[in-house]
């Protein structure tokens, strides 16, 4: 179980002070949660802020009761926690089988990584060998990276906006992974993102809003709110699935 | 051939015995070995240190390895090899020199390699260059390499440099006739106060040729680097050079491109780009279990495979 006790995270901007996260208490052990939000709400420093890619300005996280508030990138990493980019990120020279090896922390033979590309969807002969590099497009690299994370299989898995940066067709192929990602997957997802088809699959749906949990329950229960006509976070998500 | 020059062999020729096929090998500047087949001959030069290397015309699927080693500290060893790939031909000729310099003078070989490559001619060309020892002295290897290449010919030629090379200045002059084409690919790594120039000039002669000069490189520590591509096209030709640097610590990469279209239909591009390892790539290994030091091992092993 995730555990975020009074977390805030502030930048300095133009000698001011800058709050981008406020006090936010959130305990996460449910299969999959979502979380949503208008933009510049503060989704993405939360997944990164779990990462250990930044550090809360004040705050306490726990995993499994551990406090990890002070462990590094590496050190949650190696606690269980799996964090897919937004953007994923190109490596001349490292091919596909390189990054699923390193993710698995074991050496693979190639049929198991094989298994993880034919899970996202991807053919797998015609990528094993494929460099990570900018010959990749944008969905293919989501795809890998998914993979990625399916070799890792940690108990914690967050995803940083899966349908960011590319086209919907290709989404809505993804979209079939991410339905049957927690049956793959032995531990929780958290995931950022805008999509219905994402949001309806979920246990519970965080709302983060202005740097707050606006809203936060089942998701059967909160989805209707987001898809009403309330004005505000509603619209900002509704245009994103449009 | 002693322990120290077999384990030199195997660094540079990935040679753990005699090869297969025709050899040469020099040890500390003598001829170690030597053997040719029905369709390679290898002759000593009389006029001077070296040798020719004779692959007769339409000789398919062969090898030739030409290894140097030296571990005699202070040995300047200086060679010229000349290479006949006849007509139709489809080979490959693996080259590399390993130095052990455990003494306080510099260890140096110097080899001229001169390719003419015949009409219609495949030739894939492999050099490794190596140096380890603990004395003082230096391991300085200045290559040049003269390539000609006929008519439809092709040439590929694969140089590396990853460990123990503490001077080297590479040369290579290329002169490609109708059809030809020349594919460079350099892999540098230099760490320590290591110098490393490689100085590539190549003549887009003929009608529809084409060359490629591609380096990947990292300099750690305080090394430098200079590449220096010039490519002149004479002629409706293709040429791309590229030159791909990680710098790290205080490590300095220069890359000067030179393209000279003399024709109107001469198509040349050059590319460079040279940083440090980008953050996202370190904090994305990272996010996978490896330490920041294990990352950067691996985006540099993968970067120069």
């Amino acid at each position: 179980m995730l555990e975020l006790q009074h977390i805030s995270y502030n930048v300095e901007q133009d000698g001011d002070n800058k709050g981008i996260l406020h006090d936010i208490s959130l305990k996460i052990d449910e299969r999959f949660v979502a979380i949503t939000g208008p933009n510049g709400g503060g989704k993405s420093t939360l997944a990164k802020v779990i990462a250990g890619i930044l550090t809360p300005t004040q705050g306490r996280i726990f995993l499994d009761g551990e406090d990890i508030t002070g462990l590094d990138v590496t050190q949650r990493a190696r606690k269980g926690i799996s964090f897919a980019f937004q953007q994923p990120v190109r490596f001349k020279g490292l091919t596909v089988k390189d990054l699923i090896t390193l993710a698995a922390g074991k050496p693979i033979g190639v049929p198991q990584a094989c298994g993880y590309l034919s899970e996202v969807g991807l053919c797998a002969k015609d990528y094993i060998d494929r460099e990570v590099d900018a010959s990749l497009s944008g969905g293919e690299l989501k795809r890998i990276e998914i993979a990625m994370i399916m070799a890792r299989g940690t108990k914690l898995s967050v995803f940083d906006e899966p349908e960011a940066g590319i086209d919907l067709w290709s989404f809505s192929n993804l979209i079939q992974v991410f339905e049957h990602l927690h049956e793959k997957i032995n531990g929780s997802i958290l995931i950022i993102s805008h999509q219905e088809r994402i949001l309806n699959i979920a246990d519970r749906i965080i709302v983060l809003a202005g740097g707050r949990v606006e809203n936060d329950g089942p998701g059967r229960e909160i989805l209707p709110t987001l898809l009403g006509d309330t004005p505000g976070v509603c619209s900002a998500l509704t245009d994103k699935v449009r | 051939m002693d322990a120290i020059q077999k384990s030199l062999l195997e660094q540079v020729a990935g040679l753990h015995d005699v090869p297969e096929g025709a050899y040469n090998i020099r040890a500390n500047g003598q001829k170690a070995g030597r053997n040719t087949t029905a369709n390679i001959d290898i002759v000593t030069k009389t006029d001077k240190d070296g040798i020719d290397i004779i692959i007769r015309p339409g000789t398919k699927n062969e090898s030739v390895h030409i290894p140097v080693v030296l571990s005699q500290s202070g040995l300047k060893d200086m060679v010229y090899n000349d290479f006949f790939i006849g007509e139709g031909s489809d080979v490959t000729i693996i080259a590399g020199c390993g130095i052990h310099n455990c003494g306080e003078q510099p260890s140096e070989h110097s080899g001229i390699h001169t390719f003419h490559v015949g009409k219609n001619a495949r030739v894939r060309y492999v050099e490794k260059h190596y140096g380890e020892g603990d004395g003082s002295g230096e391991n300085i290897m200045n290559p040049t390499t003269v390539v000609e290449v006929d008519e439809g010919g092709y040439m590929e030629m694969e140089t590396t440099q990853i460990k123990g090379v503490d001077s080297t200045v590479r040369k290579t002059d290329a002169k490609l006739g109708p059809r030809a084409t020349l594919v460079i690919r350099e892999k540098v790594m230099t760490h320590g106060k290591q110098l490393a120039k490689s100085d590539f000039t190549v003549e887009l002669d003929g009608e529809g040729c084409h060359t490629n000069v591609i380096s990947r490189s990292v300099a750690r520590d305080q090394s430098k680097q200079v590449f220096l591509a010039r490519i002149n096209g004479n002629a409706p030709c293709y040429g791309h050079s590229e030159c791909d640097a990680i710098i790290m610590d205080q490590g300095v990469v220069s890359a000067i491109p030179e393209v000279t279209a003399n024709c109107l239909d001469a198509q040349l591009i050059h590319e460079a780009a040279i940083g440090k390892i980008a953050g996202e790539q370190l904090t994305k290994l990272m996010t996978l279990g490896l330490t920041e030091k294990e990352a950067e091992e691996q985006i540099v092993s993968g970067f120069l495979k």
